[in-house]
């Protein structure tokens, strides 16, 4: 017995058990109770949102969580506290806690049903709550957008920089070519415009045709990518990252010199054919099969290439085109996010796919986490979020938000959730009436 | 016509003559060694014949077919599966996916597959789960199918090797010294691993070994090699047996 070396609990220990045994009865939300909480709560802040805010002293709802508020104006930070709590915590955790039964009969219903069905009500519920929560404002509505197209850039670029482990410095280089690709196509096919003229066909055509565009702007951007993949993967070696790099430099001046899409200037006028829901369904779909691929054996291939090429040869992978395939995937998909990109700006120009773009994706990238599906996710939303968040430190936002990497270079070299995979048919499943925290639960 | 055969094979490494006139057939089932001290150049013939490096003359010819300037992949996939002498496991697959990525020149459902989720890709990963955990079961590894390699024992990683290179479906198996790191218990085990997979799936094996009481009992016919040249050939008896072999390296060896 070690009974003489027990010490009474530290705070910090106190603390923890605590918060522990707080979040006890949570455990056993499943996803649908979660969803259907935020509804709740995105509900209600629909309702009730503004004359709160008003009653709280500010001038409208807070945007993101308060946190421009706060920064602007400290004085401000205990509305704020109120208001998260009145419309958000309190809402979600009473309805998460207590409707814990209900939905996990209902998941485990569902779970009868083919996982397409489950998939599907899960992300309708995703969206009414992301829409819900948008539609109060603008703002909210372009912060939403660009942070799911960043979702899209990240996890391609985590393909190739996580789960082929090579460094390339491209993707800003192949959004451009799809952004340019996607604006070109719409522009000239459906706007009357000053520069590409009148519309080919009638305008209200175009939004059913954007797909084509945005598949148009994928599939020059993988063109793109070979041009950079059949010298880089030739031989073995580091080529790929100076190469890339290049790559990107050579895109942004061709558009700096292409006088027929407005050289420096660039192209505007898209139309808003991006919407919320588009977004999101581009989102999700590249998220699916992105994540179809890596799990794969065939995308799995990448990993064992990774870890050790001469095995991997040797267990008949054919290390070549695993690595084509992976990097022209790769780039199709930052396309596609660049002519999104494009349509949510109504604005591009060559300047916005620079070094600065290969900062804040790459950043993504090893915020998150490598070679993680979930650890892009969370890396693109984070950084988007925290970089809104912080406008207004203006200047000071680039210190802190390197600062921030680096610390996640200290303690987590591989970023928040790395090599983690994302299994979701386990995502849906019905969460255990708190069997699994056994352990804490005793009264 | 034999099953695998190799014809004066020689190969330099800058001003290094690493191989020099090789010579090797085996034919279907049989299992045979390479001897020799550090540094003959026994890695090296493994290479070659795998494709890792061409060789600077001669040729290699399975089932008649020359092989000698095909891909490592390709020449795997035509049926010669091998292991390393440092293993060179993955760091971060489980054992189950290490052994399934071994199928991967056997798999038909392609991109769409891959990026759909279709139902033949379905099919076929299931089957090559089924394919690998048997496997698994037959090297005594099934156990640890979802660790990944580098939270196992070594001797255990050995195993998983071994069930990787089988998946690839081998008609010569090539081991680099199976037993390197070995303690004398985990040694009698791997020997009878390597005995059942040779009596239940019956392809060749060449093997790679400094444990002469290895070699010994498993080989019908052993190969010395000493400075990139083969010095000896014949059965255990007459190796042990033979001077030449004796002066070039069992000598030296305490073990014999
Ligand atoms: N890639 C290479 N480049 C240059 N020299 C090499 C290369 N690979 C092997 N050699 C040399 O070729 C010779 C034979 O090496 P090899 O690895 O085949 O020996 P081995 O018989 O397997 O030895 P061991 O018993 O230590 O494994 C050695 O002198 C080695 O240094
Ligand atoms: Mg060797």
């Amino acid at each position: 017995m070690t009974t003489e070396t027990v010490s009474p609990p530290s705070t910090r220990q106190r603390f923890r058990a605590a918060l522990l045994k707080a979040w006890e009865p949570y455990r056993s939300v499943p996803l649908l109770g979660w969803l259907v909480a935020i509804l709740v709560a995105v509900g209600l802040e629909r309702l009730v949102g503004l004359p709160l805010a008003y009653l709280l002293g500010m001038s409208k709802v807070p945007a993101l969580l308060g946190v421009v508020v706060v920064l602007s104006d400290p004085i401000r930070i205990p509305s704020v506290l109120i208001y998260i709590l009145l419309i958000y915590v309190v809402p979600i955790g009473l309805v998460a806690r207590f409707t814990a039964p209900l939905f996990n009969r209902i998941a485990a219903y569902l779970m009868r049903y083919p996982l397409l069905v489950t998939a599907l009500v899960h992300l309708l519920l995703l969206y009414a709550d992301l829409h819900l929560w948008a539609s109060i404002s603008d703002y909210r509505i372009l912060v939403a957008r660009l942070t799911m197209i960043a979702i899209i850039v990240t996890l391609s670029l985590n393909l190739v920089n996580g789960y082929m482990g090579e460094f390339s410095c491209s993707h800003p280089g192949f959004m451009a070519l799809g952004a340019y690709t996607a604006s070109v196509f719409t522009l000239v096919l459906f706007v009357n415009d000053n520069r590409f003229g009148e519309a080919i066909f009638p305008p209200s055509w175009g939004p059913y045709f954007f797909p084509v565009g945005l598949v148009l702007g994928g599939v020059v951007s993988a063109i793109g990518a070979l041009l950079v993949a059949i010298p880089s993967f030739r031989t073995r070696g580091d080529y790929l990252a100076i190469i890339s790099l290049a790559f990107m430099f050579v895109v942004k001046s061709l558009f700096e010199n292409m006088e027929v899409v407005g050289g420096a200037r660039g192209v505007a006028n898209q139309p808003d054919y991006a919407t919320l829901p588009i977004v999101f369904v581009w989102t999700v779909l590249s998220v699916w099969i992105m994540n179809n691929f890596v799990r794969s054996t065939m995308g799995k291939a990448l990993n064992a290439v990774r870890d050790d090429e001469l095995a991997a040869t040797a267990m008949t992978v054919d290390t070549r085109k695993t690595k084509m395939v992976a990097f022209l995937f790769a780039a199709f998909w930052a396309g596609v996010a660049g002519g999104l990109f494009a349509h949510v700006l109504h604005y591009i120009n060559p300047d916005t796919f620079g070094i600065r773009k290969l900062a804040e994706v790459l950043a993504m990238v090893y915020f998150g986490g490598l070679n993680s599906v979930t650890g892009s996710i969370v890396g693109a939303v984070s950084l988007n979020l925290i970089s809104e968040a912080l406008r207004p430190l203006e200047i000071y936002k680039w210190i802190i938000i390197p600062i921030m990497l680096i610390l996640i270079m200290i303690y987590r070299p591989t970023g928040l959730v790395a090599f983690t995979e994302f299994e979701i048919e386990k995502l849906f499943l019905p969460k255990g009436e708190t069997s699994k925290g056994a352990g804490h639960g005793t009264a | 016509m034999a099953l695998l055969e190799v014809r004066n094979m020689t190969h330099w490494f800058g001003g290094l003559r690493a191989v020099h006139n090789y010579n090797l057939t085996i034919e279907k089932g049989q299992i045979r060694g390479l001897i020799g001290p550090n540094g003959a150049g026994k890695t090296t013939i493994f290479n070659l014949i795998t494709g890792v490096y061409h060789p600077t003359e001669g040729t290699i010819l399975l089932e008649g077919e020359d092989i000698t300037h095909l891909e490592p992949n390709e020449i795997a996939s035509r049926g010669l599966g091998r292991t390393f002498q440092n293993m060179r496991l993955w760091r971060y697959l489980t054992v189950l996916e290490h052994v399934k990525m071994a199928r991967y020149s056997k798999l038909t459902y392609g991109l769409v597959g891959a990026f759909f989720g279709t139902a033949k890709r379905e099919a076929e990963e299931k089957a090559n789960t089924e394919l690998a955990m048997e496997l698994l079961d037959l090297v005594g590894a099934a156990q640890f199918a979802d660790q990944l390699v580098t939270s196992l024992p070594y001797g255990i990683q050995r195993r998983v090797e071994l069930a990787r290179a089988l998946a690839t479906e081998p008609k010569v198996l090539f081991l680099d010294e199976p037993t390197a790191g070995m303690n004398p218990e985990e040694l009698i085990q791997m020997m009878e691993i390597i005995r059942k997979v040779h009596d239940q799936i019956g392809m060749a094996i060449f093997l790679i070994e400094h444990r002469m009481k290895f070699v010994m009992e498993l080989c019908e016919t052993i190969q010395t090699l000493n400075f990139g040249e083969v010095i000896a050939e014949g059965t255990p008896e007459e190796i042990r047996n033979n001077p030449v072999v004796i002066e070039a390296y069992l000598g030296k060896e305490v073990e014999v």
